[in-house]
């Protein structure tokens, strides 16, 4: 309920809240829409020293077609996403999974960068974005760089970011009229999935998991298998390949990897994979 | 509706109103425990055990050397601010064993949030950073966590007692007579069900501010509590303030279910730090520390056994429960399991009754009320034990339900357990319910989809109650050996200007007193619910009272106040004659007014009478002046509810996930005051009941660690999660008190979770799936299904 002591940094452009992440290194933290961060801190499990507050960079915050891509800023908040006309026409899935996104309170409040960022193998955005082939755009003291979705994910709560880089962009492909599917298996509406399977097929079919493991992950095994010429059931069959999914109140490893096949399947048939 | 309907004497009651209380709320006027502003006080900041059972050396010193660290305490620093430990107000046997339980706990520690220590600073931030720097050196013991294990003691939560079984209480009327229908049953049924330990979950957390008065020594505590007027007593007896000097106050307080019926150490502790301190003391209840520090529900495991005849007529039931009781004796902890100690033969005829309970330590946060609090747990039993014996029988779950249910003209009805239930009509509820649902229709449904080998499992259960409320008549509770009554008492006053005042001895915490309790005195006096003000929830304005819990405040308290107003409507008949130059028989009131029969310009409003009463120029000989009375009503039974629930699911064979499609509950709690608060009261019991079923588990590991101690982990449904429910009602009113009403509080957390499992279990009997344990996650539902399904290859 009451975070620890904390510096607090409100930067007023990318490049303030770059040089403070460089100035106070290892003790900073970004603050976008707080939906992570904050419970954390509150619970005293994050103690960052100071807190750079990012939330105010609207220039972050847009939605715009760049030419086969859609460009996201990475302080879009999730009601953006799940109300955006460009989304629903271009990448309709990634609108529906920012829509699945907690409660209204944390999609009105939550960021698609800051999702990203924070790396939890349990969000559903990472998932999304990581099935869809995204690329994300981080900007640091030496200028911009893209990051494959791919090589983003680097462990538990950990990305590719440097610690004086902020995620600043978010691109995925349009893929107008592609079969989608995104099953998000949860207990309540606001949970997070216990697992999640995104799917997109757009030409090749991409499939990400959802709480399969350290990361948000690509299916590989299942998307060669279905590259191979295997049905839908017989690629989910193999979805849990490679994945180290752990066990907690509401899955044993054994449940997640069952899940992971059966809401693979059903992504599949969805998606008409 | 089903006809037993008494006309009410005006339309006020059995409207609709909307309700007072919630202009306030709904728009951030209401004023909880954390909203007050309370100059220069302190704030306390509780230090609590990170490990279930251990011998505890804390050190305070770092606390102390804190920014804004007024004082710390161990808990032998604070030995001399006790004159008694905290209370446990109900030994249920003579040779109960109870440990002594102190605010801070001295040496030991015996659960995870056990409070060791207590800082006090300057700034709520303060306090709770010098929390973290207090240091507890933890000697580690063994905990025990599961309750059959700590029956069995071979480890003990209080090494001086001896034993983790607290007591074992029976109720066994005829013990041949069960020995004899067992040995003689064409058909029995044995089965073992679990009740998960609930965290209660309140809106508001809990809170208190003790303010001392500058001279004389007194105190007012603020509290969000069920119970100001038992916290005042308790509050004397635990610290030796006297307890004419405590004033307590509930302000808005947002929802207890039970949790908020007690007496915990940081309400003692904010009062002797205060008095200590010569300042006021806060404390404001984190989420997280609620679902270890307020007390939890449930926590049984459940052996009954049913005897029954060829044509599944049970000739008798048998219950052995353990009881898990936490580490320690909250107020009325040892009580909870036998609120439902009389209910285990539910809604039906059964001759032969036997009933035990063992109470058991572990080491957990104690248990104790939790909305139902004994009764859930019963009705839990006994429904799905009938559904067991269907099967068993080979008949439909309504059908044998009908077969065996307290016939109609057997009301009032003696219990083989020994009470009398006051009214009932069983068969129109179940009736209604199943015609609401299209039972038929469902049940065909169903036989097409396993006929198709769909994997979406259609599932019917059906849940019928009955609940005893009203706590209570204060003779039987002296027969339970209860520490206190269970009368409730009403001032009402007409003031001069025909406004009115009610002072009552409950204490609402979201159930709308104030409206039902206006319309009780407009339909008694002929007033304006408007022109009617409820106090209470404040002994100094409102000195007697046992409170709200129990589904007791209308059908006792509310009943208080019908009597206050006839009592007032008995003394303005005799003002009202006298002036009008009558005999008090010539005068007919209705609509507020004494009417001279026969004379339709003679009249006098009750608001006239109020003032002639007040002038005192021309009254009776030798009565009192003012327009008042008081009444303290002790009822003469409980009261009854009892409904028919009825939930309809679909289960993923794949998944195990569980989906709820439908909810049909058929209520009859008497005759209804405010059927938009009677609604209400059935939409969040039935969610809260579900969510037992489905969602909600206070789980712990085998050290004693709480593993769903933030609502991440513990799955509170919201509106997302609830169905949409099918609601109607019977009326059957309670001949135990004069407005036939008998309490709706706690009926649909009663009703729902069996209905619910017992649809789980009905839509997956094709798998060879018999049980279920609560809550029926997807992992539990899944593991059955693939356990049952094995046991068939």
């Amino acid at each position: 309920m009451i975070p620890a002591k904390f510096d607090y940094v409100r930067a007023g452009s990318a490049a303030e809240a770059i040089a403070a992440l460089g100035e106070h290194g290892d003790e900073a933290k970004l603050l976008a829409g707080g939906h992570s961060l904050l419970p954390l801190m509150k619970l005293r499990l994050a103690t960052p020293a100071v807190l750079v507050d990012v939330g105010r960079l609207d220039d972050l915050r847009y939605i715009r077609d760049a030419g086969d891509q859609i460009a996201i800023g990475a302080l879009t908040r999730h009601h953006d996403l799940e109300t955006s006309d460009l989304l629903a026409e271009q990448c309709p899935m990634l609108r529906h999974v920012a829509h699945l996104v907690g409660d209204p309170q944390v999609r009105h409040r939550g960021t698609i960068g800051g999702s990203l960022a924070h790396a939890d193998p349990a969000s559903d955005l990472p998932a999304a974005v990581l099935a869809l082939g995204g690329t994300l755009v981080a900007r640091g003291p030496d200028g911009e760089r893209e990051i494959a979705a791919t090589e983003f994910f680097t462990g538990f709560l950990e990305s590719a970011l440097a610690g004086d880089e902020l995620l600043t962009e978010i691109r995925v492909p349009k893929v107008p009229g592609a079969g989608w599917s995104y099953q998000k298996f949860n207990r309540r509406a606001q949970d997070w999935a216990i697992v999640g399977v995104a799917a997109v097929r757009n030409g090749t079919t991409g499939v990400a998991l959802v709480n399969m493991g350290t990361t948000p992950l690509r299916a590989t095994a299942v998307e060669e298998a279905l590259a191979g010429g295997a049905s839908a059931a017989e690629a989910a069959e193999r979805a849990d390949e490679g994945t180290e999914p752990t066990a907690d109140l509401n899955a044993s490893e054994e449940y997640r990897r069952h899940l992971a096949r059966v809401l693979t399947r059903r992504a599949l048939e969805e998606a008409g994979a | 509706m089903t006809a037993t309907e008494t006309p009410a004497a005006t339309t006020v009651l059995g409207s609709r109103l909307l309700r007072k209380e919630d202009p306030a709320l709904l728009t951030g006027e209401g004023r909880y425990v954390d909203d007050l502003v309370v100059p220069g006080a302190l704030w306390l900041g509780l230090v609590r055990s990170t490990v279930a059972h251990a011998r505890v050396s804390v050190d305070v010193g770092p606390a102390l050397d804190a920014p804004g660290v007024v004082a710390a305490f161990t808990g032998d620093d604070l030995l001399d601010a006790w004159a008694a430990p905290l209370p446990c107000a109900w030994p249920v046997t003579e040779d109960m064993k109870a440990p002594e339980h102190r605010p801070v706990a001295a040496g030991t520690a015996c659960y995870v949030g056990d409070i060791v220590a207590v800082v006090v600073a300057e700034s709520r931030a303060a306090a709770r950073d010098a929390v973290e720097a207090v240091l507890v050196d933890y000697d580690e013991l063994p905990a025990v966590v599961d309750l059959e294990e700590a029956a069995e003691d071979r480890v003990l939560v209080h090494e001086d007692l001896g034993t983790n079984r607290s007591y074992t209480w029976e109720l066994t009327p005829d013990a041949d007579a069960v020995e004899r229908a067992f040995a003689e049953a064409a058909h029995t049924v044995s089965e073992r069900y679990v009740q998960q330990r609930l965290i209660p979950a309140a809106m508001e957390p809990r809170g208190v501010v003790v303010v001392p008065a500058p001279h004389g020594g007194e105190y007012t505590v603020y509290s969000s509590t069920q119970i100001p007027h038992i916290l005042k007593v308790m509050l004397a007896a635990t610290t030796g303030v006297p307890e004419h000097k405590i004033r307590v106050i509930a302000p808005a307080v947002g929802g207890g279910f039970g949790s908020k019926l007690n007496v915990y150490a940081e309400e003692v502790l904010a009062l002797a730090l205060a008095r200590k301190l010569g300042r006021p003391v806060r404390w404001t209840e984190e989420r997280s520390e609620a679902a270890v520090a307020t007390i939890q529900g449930r926590g049984q495991i459940q052996h009954i056994e049913l005897a029954a005849d060829a044509a599944g007529k049970v000739t008798a039931v048998r219950v052995r429960l353990l009881a898990d009781l936490g580490a320690y004796l909250q107020l009325v902890t040892p009580g909870i399991p036998l609120l439902g100690a009389f209910l285990y033969h539910g809604v039906y005829d059964i001759p032969a009754y036997s009933f035990s309970c063992t109470g058991v330590f572990t080491t957990k946060t104690p248990t104790d009320a939790y909305r139902g609090a004994g009764r859930p747990e019963a009705t839990y039993a006994i429904e799905r034990a009938m559904d067991a014996l269907a099967v068993e029988v080979g008949v439909d779950p309504a059908e044998i339900r009908r077969r065996n249910f307290i016939p109609t003209d057997a009301f009032p009805y003696s219990s083989a357990p020994g009470l009398v239930f006051d009214s009932g009509d069983y068969e129109p509820a179940l009736a209604r319910a199943l015609e609401m649902v299209g039972y038929e229709e469902l049940r065909a449904e169903q036989a097409r989809r396993r006929e198709s080998g769909s994997t979406a499992h259609l599932g019917v259960g059906i849940s019928f109650y009955v609940e005893m409320c009203g706590l209570a008549p204060s003779r039987v509770l002296a027969s339970l050996n209860f520490g206190a009554g269970g009368w409730e008492a009403a001032t009402v006053r007409v003031l001069p200007t025909g406004m009115v005042q009610v002072v009552t001895g409950t204490s609402p915490h979201g159930q709308g007193h104030e409206t039902s309790w206006s319309m009780i005195v407009a339909d008694r006096l002929g007033v304006d619910p408007d022109h009617v003000e409820v106090l209470h929830s404040d002994t100094d304005v409102s000195p007697h009272g046992l409170d709200t819990y129990g589904s007791r405040s209308l059908a006792v308290g509310g009943t208080a106040v019908w009597h206050a107003c006839e009592k007032v409507v008995a003394k303005a008949r005799t003002i009202a004659a006298h002036q009008l130059e009558v005999a008090e028989e010539d005068l007919e009131f209705s609509g507020g007014q004494f009417q001279v029969r026969g004379s339709p310009d003679r009249a006098m409003p009750i608001q006239a009478v109020a003032f002639q009463a007040f002038l005192a120029h021309d009254l009776p000989e030798g009565m009192e002046p003012g327009l008042s009375a008081q009444v303290v009503w002790d009822p003469p039974n409980f009261t009854f509810p009892f409904g028919a629930h009825i939930a309809v699911v679909e289960v993923d064979e794949e998944t195990g996930r569980v989906q709820l499609l439908r909810y049909v509950a058929v209520d009859d709690c008497g005759n209804q005051v405010n059927p938009l608060i009677v609604e209400g009261q059935v939409h969040g019991g039935i969610l809260q009941g579900v969510a037992q079923a489905l969602w909600e588990e206070a789980a712990y590991d085998g050290d004693g660690n709480l593993r769903s101690a933030t609502l991440a982990d513990y799955l509170v449904p919201s509106a997302a999660e609830a169905p949409s429910y099918e609601l109607d009602h019977t009326v059957t009113p309670s001949p135990t008190n004069p407005m036939g009403v008998k309490g709706v509080g706690e009926a649909g957390t009663i009703g729902a979770a069996p209905a619910v499992m017992n649809a789980i279990v009905d839509a997956l009997s094709p798998l060879g799936v018999t049980d279920i344990d609560m809550p029926a996650s997807p992992h539990r539902v899944w593991s059955a299904i693939r356990a049952a399904k094995e046991a068939q290859q």
